[in-house]
């Protein structure tokens, strides 16, 4: 598990989060929701220890995150970044990649490596894209190897920095059906999402960051019901209730 | 249906790589072969076992052997220096004589050559310095202007002419310094002898087996820096670690083949159509393919215009200038990540 504690980060001469408390807990589905440059994907890249704290602390199972080695950390937490290159190798061994954090020296995979792969491609839903070049894949099948890579790491936390974005409706709903799947077992999932409506329908719990700070945590219908989305994002949110629960809208 | 394991490996690394362990060494055969003086299998064969002691025997063991063996390691070492350079620094573009490490090799060359003549076992390790020293420099100033691919290749430019400039300096008042000058500007083997080879392959041989090693750390680094961070990877250090091997091979090259060029650019876009998926594959295809390319470029050279001989670095620059300018335009047409 993983605890923010009045964490302040950012990058060589520019703080982005102030103090932000938050705690990613397990078998529940975290969104970040908030403006542009409001710091969320600074909080994820702190939260796996990629970026350098200037305040508070990071405790990453009650122990202060600094005090792990990267591979210690990266065998607890797997993030997915925003920017995700593309390089020329195949689907399969690109999701062996995510085995990484768990080999020795000299990095050869084990039967149970390829395994864990295989069942994190599958996963996915993406056990047909094992044979085929990243690069020749689509936007939404890239997506899949990705988050079958990051599966592949096995950790009790996923981050996720926008794994919807370019995404077509379809894809995205594939990817919110496979984080609550993984928070069904009992891993904590914490997505930065640009989409309210999905955010609203589909997680757990949302944090509301605004300008460096976190206005708002709560789940989905407090914070509807507070209309504080409404007042930091300046739309009106509106929903109607369906058969499958609340669906939300912009007015 | 192909399982998990077999796909994981890609387009049929091996068979390439086959192909090339064979056709390498028959072409070093060849090259201790073919000459003025053709000389049969079984003659070169007792040579190098000893028991051909008359002008067959010397050819081969004073003129050919120095020169294949320069040729396979020379070959080896750039093609992999350029695969591991393109790697580290995300850009199909670099390379060695590219971005400034091979003009850096020269230009230590040039001073440790003119200041200490006499210490040819000193020159490869002067190289390597010079060598990281470019690369560093070129990196340092990539990193200041943003890094954008094209910035590193003209930082490159401007060091490499720094350095090319630096060259001739040391030339014009030092001209012993660099016997065969010309030879050296565009890449020469003509008259190696093994004091020269021997100590740049003690420098070359740990730096490959270290990237061999690394090939793993590698692979991960290529998935972008963020990621292979998130995976639990210190990417700067293995970033400086791999740049330095790279540097020692380049140097180790250029401290008796002088500056090569294109070896290293061609190769490893060459390696990645034939091999695919995985450092360590393109690493030793790499290897094979620069050793088995420069010995051919080098055959091409002393046998086209015989008596006349092309240096092979001349014979290199015909076949990769125009391979780098098709990479150029196929860089603009947006095709190359």
């Amino acid at each position: 598990m993983i605890e923010l504690q009045n964490l302040s980060a950012g990058y060589p001469g520019r703080e982005v989060l102030h103090g932000v408390t938050l705690t990613f807990h397990p078998g529940r589905v975290l969104a970040l929701v908030g403006p542009n440059g409001c710091g969320k994907s600074t909080l994820l890249r702190a939260a796996a220890g990629l970026l350098s704290v200037s305040g508070g602390q990071i405790l990453l199972d009650s122990a202060p995150l600094e005090t792990y080695t990267p591979k210690e950390i990266a065998r607890r937490v797997a993030f997915l970044p925003q920017s995700r290159p593309v390089p020329s190798i195949t689907a399969s061994r690109m999701v062996l990649h995510g085995r990484f954090p768990h080999l020795g020296y000299p990095r050869r995979c084990r039967a149970k490596d390829h395994r864990a792969a295989e069942q994190a491609l599958a996963q996915v839903g993406g056990t047909d894209l094992s044979h085929r070049m990243v690069p020749e894949l689509s936007g939404g099948q890239r997506q899949k190897v990705y988050l079958a890579m990051a599966l592949a790491q096995d950790t009790a936390t996923i981050l996720m920095d926008e794994p919807t974005t370019y995404l077509d409706v379809g894809c995205q709903l594939e990817v919110m059906t496979l984080a609550r799947r993984l928070a069904g077992q009992g891993r904590a999932v914490i997505l930065v999402l640009h989409d309210l409506c999905l955010a609203m329908q589909a997680v757990d719990e949302i944090a509301l960051l605004a300008e460096g700070r976190l206005v708002s945590l709560g789940e989905p219908e407090e914070l509807f019901a507070a209309g504080i989305l409404d007042r930091v994002f300046g739309v009106a949110l509106g929903r109607v209730n369906t058969p499958d629960g609340w669906r939300y809208y912009y007015q | 249906m192909r399982s998990w394991r077999t796909s994981s490996m890609g387009r049929q690394p091996n068979k390439a790589l086959a192909v090339l362990a064979v056709l390498t060494p028959m072409l070093a055969l060849l090259s201790l072969c073919l000459g003025p003086v053709a000389l049969a299998p079984g003659e070169v064969l007792g040579a190098l076992l000893g028991r051909e002691t008359g002008t067959a025997g010397q050819i081969v063991l004073y003129a050919r052997l120095p020169r294949a063996c320069g040729c396979l390691l020379a070959g080896a070492s750039l093609a992999v220096s350029g695969a591991v350079i393109q790697g580290v620094l995300d850009n199909p573009l670099a390379a060695p004589n590219i971005i400034g490490v091979n003009a850096g090799a020269g230009l230590a060359v040039a001073i440790c050559c003119s200041v200490a003549p006499t210490a040819a076992a000193m020159v490869p390790f002067a190289a390597f310095l010079g060598a990281l020293a470019g690369v560093l420099l070129v990196l340092f100033i990539a990193q200041r202007t943003g890094a954008a691919r094209i910035t590193l290749v003209l930082a490159g430019v401007a060091v490499s002419s720094m350095c090319s400039a630096c060259i001739d300096a040391v030339v014009t008042f030092v001209p012993e310094a660099l016997n065969g000058y010309s030879d050296f500007r565009v890449g020469g083997l003509g008259s190696l002898s093994m004091d020269r080879i021997v100590p740049a392959f003690w420098l070359a041989l740990p730096a490959l087996a270290l990237l061999v090693a690394l090939a793993g750390e590698l692979d991960v680094l290529l998935l972008g820096q963020e990621t292979a961070r998130s995976l639990g990877l210190r990417v700067q250090p293995l970033r400086l670690l791999l740049l330095a091997l790279a540097a020692a091979l380049a140097g180790a090259a250029v401290s008796f083949a002088g500056l090569l060029g294109f070896v290293g650019l061609i190769v490893p876009h060459i390696m990645r159509r034939l091999t695919v998926s995985g450092s360590l594959p393109l690493l030793l295809s790499s290897a094979l393919g620069g050793a088995a390319l420069l010995t051919a470029c080098d055959l091409l050279g002393r046998l086209l215009f015989a008596p006349y001989e092309l240096p092979v670095g001349v014979v290199l620059a015909l076949t990769g200038g125009p391979f780098f300018i098709w990479l150029l335009l196929r860089q603009r047409g947006g095709r190359t990540g």
